[in-house]
C-alpha cells in the first residue's frame, strides 16, 4: 500500500502541473479572450472532435517550469481526435498565453504534432490563434532547421504527401504565421475575428504610412472575397469548427494498415490495480510481466523464448483487438536479451506487428566477461533492428531510462511513434549517483597523483551538484517540459493510452523493413 | 374453405386479415395504391397487385379494378377489411356476380342497415329499443323542428346516409335548430352526396356500448358479448374496452338478446356490431338502452373481442364465407377476464389533434400487448389515408390489472418520426373516472385540456438526451478518453419546446457530466440510464430523425446541425458588382423599388453571356449608377440595396 501511495502522490504532481497547463494564461487573459464571443483553445478542441470520442493529448505539460512558467503547455493544444470518424492531428494556438506567440517550446510541440501527423498519415488541422513568433525569443525560434519555418515546410511537404491541411483562423494569425492557412488544402475564417496579413496595421503605418484596421487589413470577409487566401466565410468558432468537421468528412479515407483485429477483450486483471504491483523504487527488482497482464486484451500474453535471455520480456498480445509485439525488461540487458529482442524484433518486422516497448533499463551489463563476449556487439543487433524496422514502435517509460538500454528500447531518438512517461519514470545517460561517483572517482584520482587528500565530506559536498542536477534533470516532468516524450500519463490509463497510440499509427499501410547490417 | 383470397384494404386489418390466412393455410393477394407500393400488407402478401394513383377513389375505392385483380390471381373471395368497400351493397353484388365470395353480410343485408331511419323502422318492428325521433321521409325544416319539439330537447340531427360523425349535430336548444339544420345538411351534402336528416333524443349522459354478433348462412346466430366504446372525441373512438364496466347481468343478456334479434330480422350472415346508445346517467337498466345503428362489417375494436372471448374473428369470417356453420354456439361463449384497446394516432394532441405525417424512423411495440398495425419503421404516414399507426390490445384478469397494463404499454410503445397520441392515451388511463370504470361519450371533451397537457422535458431527461446525441453509451472503447481532464463539449440539441446547449464532460469510466442550465448531473451510460445514480425509466433511440425518449411522454431531440447557419454573405452583400467587363443590356428596377429575393434587377452581356443579376435579398433598390446600353468595368457598381438592418432602424 505504501508503493501505491507513493505512486499517487507522484501522479497527483503531474495531474497538478497538467490541469495547470490546461487553464492556459490564466484567469484574466481567459476572461478577456471569452469576452470577444471565441471560445477557449479547449472548448474549440472538444467542438471540433466527435462527441464523446477519445482525445489523445501531446505535451500536456510542454514547457512545464521553463520561461518562469509564462508558456503553460507551451501555448497551444495538441493531439490525436476524431473528427466525423476519422483520426485528425489537431494543433491549437492558446491566445490567453502570450496571444498565442511561438516560444521555442511552442515550435517544437507544433513541429512534433506535424511529425506525428506525418509519420501516421493523420490529416492536420490547425486552430489558428497566434500572433506570431514570440520576438523576445525569436533567436530560438527563427533561423534554425527545426524552428518556426519547419512548419509551412512540413505543411507542403505533408501536402504532398497527401496529407490533408485544414487551417481555421479563428483569432490573428500575422506575419510567418499567415503562412499556416495559405499553405492548408483548405482554410476556414471566423468573421470579424480571424484576421491573415503579413503585418499588422502598426507595422503597416510605420512602414508605408496607410492606416487601416485589422478588419479590413485581412479580415474575413476580405479573405474570402477578395484575396482568397481563405475559402470559407464563419460566423464564430462553432460554426468554424463545423465546417472544419465538414472539410474533415470530405477526405478521402485512409488506406490502413493490414493486421488481423479481433473482438476487444478486457484484460483479466483490472488496469485499476496496475499501480499495486509496481514498486515506489526504482530500484526494487518486479515481474514486468504483472504490468503487460493489465494492460493486453485477456491479459493474454504469447511469450516468445521465455526460457532464454530472461531480462527482456518479448511477446505477442493484443490490445483493444490490435495485434502488438511487446518488449519489456525484467532487469538489465545481457547478450542473450539483446540478441533476443533482436530476433523478435525481426519476426515483428516479418510480420508487420507493431511494437510496444516498456522500458524499465538500467543498461546493459558492464564489466569483463560482458565486454568479452561482445555485449557491444549484440547490443549494437538491438540497436540496429529498433533502429531500422518499418512497424511502428510505441514507448511507454514505465521505470527508468539510462544509457544504452535507453536506445536498445527505442528511446526519443529512435523515432518511437510515440513515447510516454510514467510519474515514477526516470531518464538520464546514467543514474545519478553513478554520474557523481565518476566525476567523483576521477577528481580522487587526480588528487591522490597529487598526493592530496579528500575527506568524504568534501567528497559528498562535491557530489551533491551533480546528484541534484541529475534528480531534477531526470524527473519525467523535466523531461515532459522539454517534449523528450509525448507526456506523462497516469499509469492506470496506460492500456487506453497504447490502445489509442497504436490505432493513430494503422491509418497508413505498414512498408516492409530493410534491416542494416547485423554485427553477427 | 378459400385456397386464396384477396384483402381489399390497406394498412393494419389487410395484415391482421393476411396473419389469420396465413394461419388457416390461405394464400392472400393484396392490392395497394403507388403510395403503399412498398407497405407492409404488400410485403406481407403472398401477391399483390396495383389500383392505381395514391387518392383512395383512384386506387382502393375501385371496386371493377379489385374484382378484375381478384379474378386475374385466382383469389376466390374477397375480404373487405372495414372502411372503403367494407359496407358497399354495389361492391358485394358485382362480386357475387362475378362469381366471388364477399367476405361479409349479403348485399341485401348491407342495404337495409346502410340507411339508418329504414334500419331503425327495421329493427323497432323485430323488437328492438330504438331511440325517440324522427327518421321520416318529410325533410321540411320547419316540420323537423317540430319534431324536435316533440321528443324533447336536447336533440341530434344526424344524416341518413351518414358515419363516423359526418353531418351530425347536438342541439341543445329550439333557437339553435334552424342554424345546426343546415349546417348538418350541407356537411352531409358533401360528405355522402345526400343531405337528408334524422332529428331523435339526445340521450344524457350517453354510453355507447355495441354488441358483436355473428350470423351464419345456415340460419344461426350468436353474440359474442358487448364492447364500451364510450371513450370517444369528437364521436371517433379513442380507446375501447370489453366488457362494459358495470355491466348488469341481466343488461348484457338484454342486450345480446335483442342484438340477435336484430341479426335474424335481417338473415345476416357475418361479422356484424350493432351499436347501442345508452342511459349512462344511473346504473345500467334493461329498459336504458337503444338501437343506433347496425355496422356490417369487421370493426376496428374487434380485438378487445377476441382477446376476452378466445376467439379469433376473422377466421369465423372466412368459414361463414365459405358456408361452414358458426363455429361456436351461445353457450359456448364466456367472457375471460377484461380487455382495452387504444389507437395509436399520428396527430398532435396537443395542437387540436391535428394529423401528423412524417417517416417512422423508430417504431417498436412492447411483448405485453398485441399491437396489430400496418407499418414498420421505415414506413411513412401519408396525408393520403388514415393516420393511425396501431391498436394496442392488453388483457388481464380484471379492468384493473388490464388498465395497467395498458398504461404500461404505451408508455413503453416507442414512435419517432411523427407526432401521436401516445401522450394524450396514457393520461386517459390515468383518469380518475375512467380508471373508475365511470365512463361516457362527453368524458374526454369534458378534461380535454388536462388530457392533452404536455410536459417540458426535465433536466434529466436534455442531460440523457445529449449524452445520447453524443454516442456517450458506452459502446464505443475509449469513449471519452483524455489524459487528464476531461474536454467540455457542447451539444446543441432542439425539442419543440425550446433549445439548449448540453455541456458534456466524459469520463472513460462511463460516466458523463451534464450541464444543463447550471444544473450539472452526473449520467451513467452503460447498460442503462442513470442519472446521479437512479436508473431511468426511459427508453432512448438514436434514430434517423435525432434522439427519442420514451416514456409516459415521449420527447423527441435533434442534434442542431451549426452548418445550416451562416450564410453569412446573404445578409449585407447588398451591392451587386459586375462580375466581369461587358454591357449593361437591361435595368428592370429604378432606386426605392421594392423587390423579392430573386428577382431579376438587371442584365449584363458580356463574353457573348446574359448575365442575370438577381436580388440577394428581399428590399428596396438604393442606388441603380448604371443604365441600359452602358459599358461597365470588371467591379463597377450595378445596382445597391438598401442595408436590410439599416432599413429596419
Amino acid at each position: 500500500m505504501e508503493a501505491k501511495e507513493t505512486h499517487l502522490a507522484l501522479l497527483d504532481q503531474i495531474a497538478q502541473a497538467a490541469q495547470a497547463a490546461a487553464l492556459g494564461g490564466g484567469e484574466k487573459s481567459r476572461e478577456r479572450h471569452v469576452s470577444r464571443g471565441k471560445m477557449l483553445p479547449r472548448e474549440r478542441v472538444a467542438n471540433l472532435l466527435d462527441p464523446g470520442s477519445p482525445f489523445l493529448e501531446i505535451g500536456a505539460t510542454a514547457a512545464h517550469n521553463m520561461y518562469d512558467g509564462a508558456a503553460p503547455c507551451a501555448g497551444v493544444i495538441a493531439g490525436v481526435g476524431q473528427v466525423q470518424g476519422r483520426q485528425v492531428m489537431v494543433v491549437c494556438n492558446d491566445a490567453t498565453v502570450k496571444g498565442g506567440t511561438y516560444y521555442p517550446m511552442t515550435v517544437k510541440k507544433h513541429l512534433r504534432a506535424q511529425e506525428i501527423a506525418e509519420e501516421n498519415h493523420l490529416p492536420c488541422v490547425y486552430l489558428v490563434d497566434s500572433g506570431g513568433a514570440n520576438l523576445p525569443n525569436q533567436d530560438e525560434v527563427f533561423p534554425d532547421r527545426d524552428h518556426f519555418g519547419r512548419i509551412f515546410f512540413n505543411q507542403a511537404n505533408m501536402s504532398a504527401k497527401g496529407i490533408a491541411q485544414i487551417a481555421v483562423v479563428m483569432g490573428s494569425c500575422t506575419a510567418g504565421g499567415a503562412y499556416v492557412p495559405a499553405m492548408s488544402d483548405v482554410s476556414i475564417i471566423v468573421k470579424e475575428q480571424g484576421t491573415i496579413f503579413l503585418a499588422g496595421p502598426p507595422l503597416v503605418k510605420a512602414a508605408t504610412g496607410e492606416v487601416i484596421s485589422a478588419e479590413e487589413l485581412g479580415g474575413g470577409d476580405v479573405h474570402t472575397r477578395l484575396s482568397g487566401v481563405a475559402d470559407y466565410l464563419a460566423d464564430d468558432d462553432a460554426h468554424a469548427l463545423a465546417l472544419a468537421r465538414q472539410a474533415v468528412g470530405a477526405l478521402a479515407p485512409p488506406v490502413k494498415a493490414t493486421i488481423a483485429e479481433k473482438p476487444a477483450v478486457a484484460p483479466q486483471f483490472d488496469p485499476e490495480t496496475i499501480l499495486d504491483v509496481v514498486p515506489a523504487d526504482l530500484k526494487t527488482p518486479y515481474d514486468i510481466r504483472d504490468v503487460i497482464a493489465r494492460i493486453v486484451d485477456g491479459s493474454v500474453f504469447d511469450e516468445f523464448k521465455a526460457r532464454f535471455g530472461t531480462t527482456l520480456i518479448c511477446g505477442f498480445a493484443h490490445i483493444e483487438g490490435m495485434p502488438c509485439g511487446i518488449i519489456a525488461n525484467n532487469g538489465i540487458l545481457f547478450s542473450e536479451s539483446a540478441q533476443k529482442g533482436a530476433h523478435f524484433v525481426e519476426l515483428c518486422s516479418q510480420r508487420k506487428v507493431p511494437l510496444i516497448f516498456l522500458q524499465n533499463i538500467t543498461g546493459f551489463m558492464v564489466g569483463k566477461k560482458a565486454e568479452a563476449e561482445g555485449i557491444a556487439r549484440h547490443g549494437a543487433k538491438l540497436v540496429t533492428a529498433v533502429a531500422t524496422t518499418s512497424v511502428p514502435k510505441i514507448t511507454m517509460v514505465v521505470g527508468g531510462s539510462f544509457g544504452a538500454g535507453n536506445y536498445g528500447m527505442a528511446g526519443r531518438a529512435y523515432s518511437p511513434r510515440f513515447m510516454w512517461s510514467w510519474p515514477n519514470s526516470r531518464i538520464s545517460v546514467m543514474g545519478g549517483e553513478q554520474a557523481a561517483g565518476v566525476l567523483a572517482t576521477v577528481k580522487r584520482d587526480g588528487m591522490e597523483r597529487r598526493g592530496e587528500c579528500w575527506s568524504a565530506d568534501e567528497e559528498a559536498a562535491f557530489k551533491k551538484p551533480t546528484l541534484d542536477m541529475f534528480e531534477e534533470q531526470s524527473h519525467p516532468l523535466y523531461a515532459s517540459a522539454r517534449l523528450w516524450d509525448d507526456g506523462v500519463i497516469d499509469p492506470r490509463k496506460s492500456r487506453d493510452v497504447l490502445a489509442l497510440s497504436l490505432r493513430a499509427c494503422l491509418d497508413k499501410p505498414i512498408e516492409d523493413t530493410r534491416f542494416g547490417v547485423f554485427r553477427m | 374453405m378459400f385456397n386464396k383470397i384477396l384483402i381489399a384494404n390497406r394498412g393494419e386489418i389487410a395484415c391482421r386479415v393476411m396473419e389469420t390466412c396465413r394461419k388457416m393455410g390461405v394464400a392472400t393477394v393484396a392490392v395497394y395504391s403507388d403510395a403503399d407500393a412498398t407497405a407492409r400488407h404488400v410485403a406481407m402478401a403472398d401477391e399483390a397487385v396495383r389500383l392505381g394513383p395514391a387518392p383512395v377513389a383512384q386506387s382502393y375505392l375501385r371496386g371493377d379494378a379489385i374484382i378484375q385483380a381478384a379474378l386475374d390471381t385466382g383469389a376466390q373471395a374477397v375480404h373487405p377489411g372495414y372502411g372503403f368497400l367494407s359496407e358497399n351493397p354495389d361492391f358485394a353484388q358485382k362480386l357475387a356476380d362475378a362469381g366471388l365470395v364477399f367476405i361479409g353480410p349479403s348485399a341485401e343485408a348491407i342495404k337495409a342497415m346502410g340507411l339508418k331511419d329504414a334500419a331503425k323502422a327495421l329493427m323497432e318492428e323485430a323488437g328492438v329499443p330504438v331511440v325517440p325521433g324522427y327518421h321520416g321521409d318529410n325533410q321540411d325544416d320547419g316540420f323537423l323542428a317540430e319534431q324536435a319539439e316533440s321528443i324533447g330537447y336536447p336533440v341530434l340531427i344526424k344524416a341518413v346516409a351518414g358515419g363516423g360523425g359526418k353531418g351530425m349535430r347536438l342541439v341543445e336548444e329550439a333557437k339553435h335548430f334552424a342554424d345546426e339544420l343546415s349546417s348538418a345538411r350541407s356537411e352531409a351534402a358533401t360528405a355522402f352526396g345526400n343531405s337528408d336528416v334524422l332529428v331523435e333524443k339526445f340521450v344524457q349522459n350517453p354510453r355507447h356500448i355495441e354488441i358483436q354478433v355473428f350470423g351464419d348462412n345456415h340460419g344461426n346466430a350468436v353474440h359474442l358479448y358487448e364492447r364500451d366504446c364510450s371513450l370517444q372525441r369528437r364521436h371517433q373512438k379513442v380507446i375501447e374496452e370489453a366488457p362494459a364496466p358495470d355491466m348488469p347481468e341481466a343488461v348484457r343478456n338484454a342486450m345480446g338478446a335483442a342484438a340477435v334479434r336484430a341479426a335474424k330480422a335481417i338473415g345476416y350472415s357475418g361479422a356484424g356490431t350493432i351499436e347501442f346508445i345508452v342511459d349512462g346517467s344511473g346504473p345500467l337498466r334493461e329498459d336504458g338502452f337503444w338501437f343506433m345503428e347496425m355496422n356490417t362489417r369487421l370493426q376496428v375494436e374487434h380485438p378487445v373481442t377476441e382477446a376476452i372471448t378466445g376467439q379469433d374473428l376473422v377466421e369465423w369470417q372466412l368459414r361463414v364465407a365459405s358456408n361452414e356453420p358458426l363455429p361456436k354456439t351461445q353457450d359456448d361463449l364466456t367472457i375471460n377476464g377484461w380487455a382495452f384497446e387504444a389507437r395509436i394516432y399520428a396527430e398532435d394532441a396537443a395542437r387540436g389533434f391535428l394529423p401528423s405525417i412524417g417517416t417512422l424512423t423508430h417504431l417498436a411495440f412492447p411483448a405485453t400487448a398485441r399491437a396489430d398495425t400496418g407499418v414498420r419503421a421505415g414506413d411513412a404516414i401519408t396525408p393520403h389515408y388514415d393516420p393511425m399507426i396501431a391498436k394496442l390490445v392488453v388483457h388481464g384478469a380484471t379492468r384493473a390489472q388490464a388498465l395497467g397494463k395498458l398504461e404500461q404499454a404505451l408508455a413503453r410503445t416507442e414512435v419517432a418520426g411523427c407526432v401521436t397520441n401516445l401522450a394524450f392515451l396514457g393520461a386517459l388511463t390515468r383518469h380518475e373516472d375512467f380508471a373508475a370504470g365511470r365512463v361516457d361519450t362527453g368524458l374526454i371533451a369534458r378534461d380535454q385540456e388536462a388530457l392533452v397537457a404536455e410536459e417540458d422535458p426535465t433536466p434529466q431527461m436534455w442531460a440523457v438526451a445529449a449524452a445520447k446525441a453524443a454516442g456517450l453509451d458506452g459502446i464505443a472503447p475509449q469513449s471519452g478518453f483524455t489524459l487528464w481532464e476531461s474536454l467540455a463539449r457542447t451539444v446543441p440539441l432542439d425539442h419543440k419546446s425550446g433549445s439548449m446547449d448540453v455541456v458534456l464532460r466524459a469520463s472513460d469510466n462511463g460516466k458523463v457530466n451534464c450541464t444543463v442550465d447550471g444544473q450539472v448531473f452526473e449520467v451513467e451510460t452503460r447498460d442503462v440510464w442513470r442519472v446521479d445514480g437512479v436508473k431511468q425509466d426511459t427508453r432512448v433511440v438514436a434514430h434517423a430523425g435525432g434522439i427519442s425518449l420514451f416514456g409516459a411522454q415521449t420527447h423527441h431531440f435533434t442534434l442542431r446541425n451549426l452548418l445550416e447557419r451562416g450564410a453569412s454573405d446573404e445578409q449585407g452583400a447588398g451591392t451587386i458588382l459586375a462580375p466581369m467587363p461587358g454591357t449593361v443590356k437591361a435595368v428592370m428596377v429604378a432606386a426605392g423599388d421594392s423587390v423579392t429575393k430573386g428577382d431579376t434587377l438587371a442584365i449584363l452581356e458580356a463574353m457573348k453571356m446574359e448575365h442575370r443579376m438577381t436580388a440577394p435579398f428581399d428590399g428596396i433598390v438604393a442606388e441603380v449608377p448604371v443604365s441600359a446600353g452602358g459599358q461597365v468595368t470588371d467591379g463597377a457598381l450595378l445596382i445597391r440595396m438598401e442595408d436590410p438592418e439599416e432599413g429596419a432602424a
